[in-house]
């Protein structure tokens, strides 16, 4: 039996030699890097803020995290949409080359998936992690009501 | 026949903020949000030094009135690198004297937008959020995010009650002229207001 797919369209981007896609309807738009403001902070990940159409936008190198270090340089910034539980942010994320619009199908990821990997895709003979950028980039952390260790917690007490 | 009259636009909203910098980095505070700025070196004999208070980034206390205020120094309590700062802001409603470098102007903003939700870690307590003034983002600062409850209540259980007593007693008598007191400045031949770079 073929695992389900899910049919949609995907954006390619390049962090160094490694391409990632993401689902084009979380893409806002690609800009030409511009002015990086930084202030003091203590979240991980994030480099200091843009200002793009009137907004303030965080730029997220998420490169660390997917090819294990920090880009050198970069072409470009996708601006992409952060769902959080009050509303949909923009993010930019650093890139180091092209982007390209593809339609394909994911195959959804497994448990044994990183968080951060929604699915998978086969693109020009590779194989490409599509990303959840709900779970790549930093956010606040929501309580979960009934998350699985106090669940366990309480059938250990019952 | 008379058109009717279009509704006028509401007023923008502004706020009166002062740049400051601390370390070399620049920050925005309400002016509304300032009682008191002062030249380090007129503070210096009016601040008391803690014995130990287990915060790094408080070392003195300083009387104003009634009320104790903690010197919390702006480059600590940022992780900047450290520096020497020229002035200190009481700050109203709180019960901080923040250290800074100096003020780069006043201005005014006509809108702060919240801090990104990106931003998710003790910043959150730093600033109300962030402003864009003359093409530059500036994240403008919490009054009563310098210290916590908790901190105060370490602060608190470090100060002797006498000592501010006796203080209190030293300041009506002693204190010097402020540079800046609310929201508008007197002229002690310190800082003047028409010097200030707008």
């Amino acid at each position: 039996m073929s695992p389900q797919t899910d049919s949609g369209s995907f954006v390619l981007l390049r962090l160094a030699e490694r391409r990632f896609a993401v689902a084009a309807g979380d893409i806002a738009e690609l800009v030409a890097p511009s002015r990086i403001f930084r202030f003091p902070h203590h979240t991980k990940d994030i480099e200091g803020v843009i200002l793009r159409r009137g907004r303030i936008v965080p730029v997220c190198d998420v490169a660390a995290r997917l090819i294990g270090k920090n880009l050198r340089s970069r072409r470009f910034y996708l601006i992409a949409q952060r769902r959080y539980p009050t509303g949909t942010e923009w993010i930019a994320l650093p890139v180091t080359g092209d982007c390209e619009l593809i339609s394909a199908e994911m195959i959804p990821a497994s448990e044994a998936d990183l968080p951060h990997v929604s699915g998978w895709l086969s693109h020009d003979g590779d194989v490409i992690e599509v990303l959840d950028l709900n779970a790549l980039t930093p956010g606040p952390i929501v309580a979960q009501p009934n998350a699985p260790e106090e669940a366990l917690q309480q059938e250990a007490h019952s | 026949m008379r058109l009717p009259i279009p509704p006028k636009a509401p007023p923008v909203r502004t706020e009166q903020i002062i740049l400051f910098r601390v370390s070399g980095q620049l920050f925005a505070v309400s002016s509304a949000s300032v009682q008191e700025v002062r030249s380090v070196d007129t503070l210096a004999g009016a601040a008391r030094e803690i014995a130990q208070a287990g915060i790094r980034k408080v070392r003195h206390t300083v009387q104003r009135g009634e009320h104790l205020f903690y010197v919390v120094n702006g480059a600590m309590h940022f992780d900047l690198p450290p520096f020497a700062p020229a002035l200190v802001f009481v700050l109203r409603r709180t019960r901080t004297a923040l250290l800074v470098d100096g003020i780069e102007k006043m201005t005014t903003m006509t809108r702060l937008q919240a801090l990104p939700q990106a931003f998710c870690n003790d910043e959150r307590d730093w600033y109300r959020g962030v402003t864009a003034i003359d093409q530059t983002v500036v994240p403008v600062v919490k009054p009563e995010g310098f210290l916590t409850p908790d901190e105060l209540f370490l602060l608190d259980s470090s100060v002797e009650p006498k000592e501010s007593e006796t203080e209190i007693a030293a300041d009506a008598s002693s204190a010097p002229p402020s540079v800046f007191e609310g929201e508008s400045f007197h002229p002690p031949g310190t800082i003047d207001p028409a010097g200030l770079p707008q």
